[in-house]
């Protein structure tokens, strides 16, 4: 590594972490913990199986005995709510980090190369942005079929291009940075300069960028689950859940709210993570 | 000018070619036969063979693309085998309630957020500004179907303002049953807007001009209003445009809360009929709106600020 990596990295390091570990961001990663945690164990917390029925008790509020009360068909909402969740987050969390470094170093390539290099790359990118993104998912589900392949194949295939977008107008300036005309004085290949030395950098503001992404795509899947694109009923989906309580909203509001609440409750924490940090990069930058 | 206009619009083409080719491989990357899948068990193989044939579905690849270009660009979007019709027709019949739906919901948007966003952005941390900022973090993380569930229960269903799903033409009509869609599709939009639009007021409100433009003794009024907002509305006007496929994404979902027989619910029906024609001319057509869109966009900004365009050259 040069001198010049460690003089400007050395520098802002103090203030980047008190301003990094603000309110915000810890209230977020306290409630995404908590939910992350919740999804993880959902087979110990949950008091019932995601399809257990309580003949008994269809459409019943919420009570000791079930906490989010019961669905039409007497399922318990908190039972079902938690499964959910943690069939969201798995997914959510493939479809999100699996294209994030594949465009990232897309990104870098057309940022570092220019030319010919950056117009193809950026071309395509261009094309898959265009696409209104729920559009082209839908599309793929309608070749694949209903059902979660059509968000897995879908996602990953457009999500590459933003973090691409993103990489390659940081790139810009990256590659005029002393520590990156360094790499070049010193022979390294060009491989080297990017791999080693960009795309770290290049990676903070797109992880950043990520938490966001990771809202987008969980709203993305509860939204095709609510469709009937997504999960198909009768397994344990946010989506899916919601879309179910949907005919009983005036008799048994905690059908669709509650969950629905637990979705908000998660994209607030993120929400609240990704503010925070981007808020304090920015701070620490000017 | 000119050539800045040329080189957008050379832009725009190629992105366009990118769509036509995507879309062409939707109907072409259907495992199977697609002809075969839309009429299921209704058509012998004599049958799909004649209509493959018709349709030129055994022609060579390129040749099909050609086709499908040159039919693609005198208006004619093929045909839908599942329900029988041109695909043209079947998109003309729909698409009056999604764009009046759009259109409603972008003027909600302006509506409300610019205001907030002058507000928020002459008094910074204050309490409007606060509250902006917890309804951002909070509308981007709810999800539009159940936002959308909660203002019908609240103002369909419990307040009885609004019938909770349907849709009238005329004005009344309109009115009366796409204001709570329009405002479902409007309030993420408006996060966007306030938040964008605050941002580049504050940054404008500090520049030497606005200063100076204080020190000739003009009302707050006028220098915000005139001076910084004319400077300040640009990322606005952009992110606007970028959010249009946004709004054509959310307005399939909004049109399945309140059961609208729009576009949207065209395709979600064509997704599960298997009708891989008319998903196909639905995504090209919500592709190229976007398109069209953004070159707008760059073209009202290039007319608008002078530095656009001389930077493009």
């Amino acid at each position: 590594m040069s001198v010049a990596t460690v003089e400007l990295k050395a520098a802002p390091r103090t203030r980047a972490r008190r301003d990094w570990l603000s309110t915000p961001v810890l209230i977020g990663a306290v409630i995404v913990a908590l939910l992350a945690l919740a999804a993880l164990l959902a087979p110990l917390i949950a008091p019932y199986k995601p399809n257990d029925v309580d003949f008994l008790n269809p459409v019943a509020p919420p009570s000791w005995a079930h906490p989010m009360g019961t669905d039409d068909a007497g399922r318990d909402v908190f039972s079902r709510s938690l499964y959910g969740l943690r069939l969201d987050l798995a997914i959510v969390l493939l479809v999100t980090y699996v294209p994030l470094p594949i465009g990232v170093l897309l990104g870098a390539i057309s940022g570092s190369f220019g030319g010919k290099t950056d117009a193809m790359i950026s071309r395509v990118a261009d094309v898959m942005l265009a696409f209104p993104f729920f559009v082209l998912v839908i599309a793929i589900i309608a070749i694949v079929g209903p059902g979660l392949k059509g968000v897995l194949i879908g996602v990953p295939l457009a999500g590459w291009a933003l973090y691409t977008r993103l990489s390659r107008s940081e790139m810009l300036v990256l590659r005029e940075q002393p520590f990156m005309l360094a790499t070049t004085a010193l022979g390294y290949t060009r491989a080297r300069s990017i791999l080693r030395h960009a795309v770290p950098n290049l990676m903070r503001t797109a992880l950043i960028y990520s938490t966001l992404d990771m809202v987008v795509n969980l709203l993305l899947l509860a939204s095709l689950s609510y469709l009937g694109l997504g999960k198909q009923p009768p397994g344990a989906e946010l989506g899916t859940i919601i879309a179910g309580g949907q005919p009983y909203l005036l008799s048994a509001w905690w059908i669709s709210t509650l969950p629905g609440l637990i979705l908000v409750l998660f994209g607030v924490g993120v929400g609240l993570i990704g503010d925070g940090l981007s808020d304090g990069r920015l701070r620490g930058r000017s | 000018m000119a050539r800045y206009l040329l080189h957008r619009l050379a832009l725009g083409i190629v992105v366009l070619f990118g769509l036509m080719v995507a879309t062409f491989l939707i109907v072409h990357l259907v495992p199977g036969d697609p002809i075969r899948q839309a009429l299921g068990g209704r058509a012998s193989p004599d049958q799909v063979a004649a209509i493959r044939h018709n349709v030129g579905l055994d022609d060579p690849l390129p040749v099909q693309f050609w086709d499908y270009l040159k039919n693609a660009l005198s208006g004619n979007f093929g045909t839908s085998f599942v329900q029988n019709a041109s695909v043209g027709e079947l998109v003309g019949h729909r698409i009056a309630p999604s764009a009046i739906l759009i259109g409603y919901g972008m003027f909600v948007a302006i509506a409300i957020g610019v205001p907030l966003a002058i507000l928020a952005a002459v008094r910074p941390n204050g309490v409007t500004d606060h509250s902006v900022r917890l309804v951002a973090t909070l509308s981007f993380a709810m999800p539009l179907f159940w936002l959308g569930l909660v203002l019908a229960l609240v103002f369909g269903l419990k307040l009885g303002w609004f019938p909770v799903s349907g849709y009238e033409s005329g004005v009344g009509g309109v009115m009366r049953t796409l204001t709570l869609p329009a405002f479902t599709l409007g309030l993420a939009l408006t996060v966007v807007v306030v938040r964008v639009l605050r941002s580049s007021l504050l940054e404008v409100l500090q520049t030497d001009y606005i200063d100076a433009a204080r020190a000739r003794g003009f009302s707050e009024r006028r220098i915000v209003g005139k001076h910084a907002l004319r400077n300040a509305v640009m990322p606005t006007i952009t992110i606007l445009a970028i959010n249009v496929g946004f709004l054509i994404g959310n307005t399939v979902v909004v049109e399945a809360i309140f059961r609208i027989p729009g576009l949207g619910s065209l395709l979600v029906e064509g997704v599960q009929r298997s009708d891989y024609q008319l998903v196909q001319g639905l995504v090209l057509l919500a592709g190229a709106t976007v398109v069209l869109a953004s070159l707008f966009a760059d073209l009202l900004q290039a007319f608008i600020d002078p530095r656009v365009r001389l930077a493009g050259r």
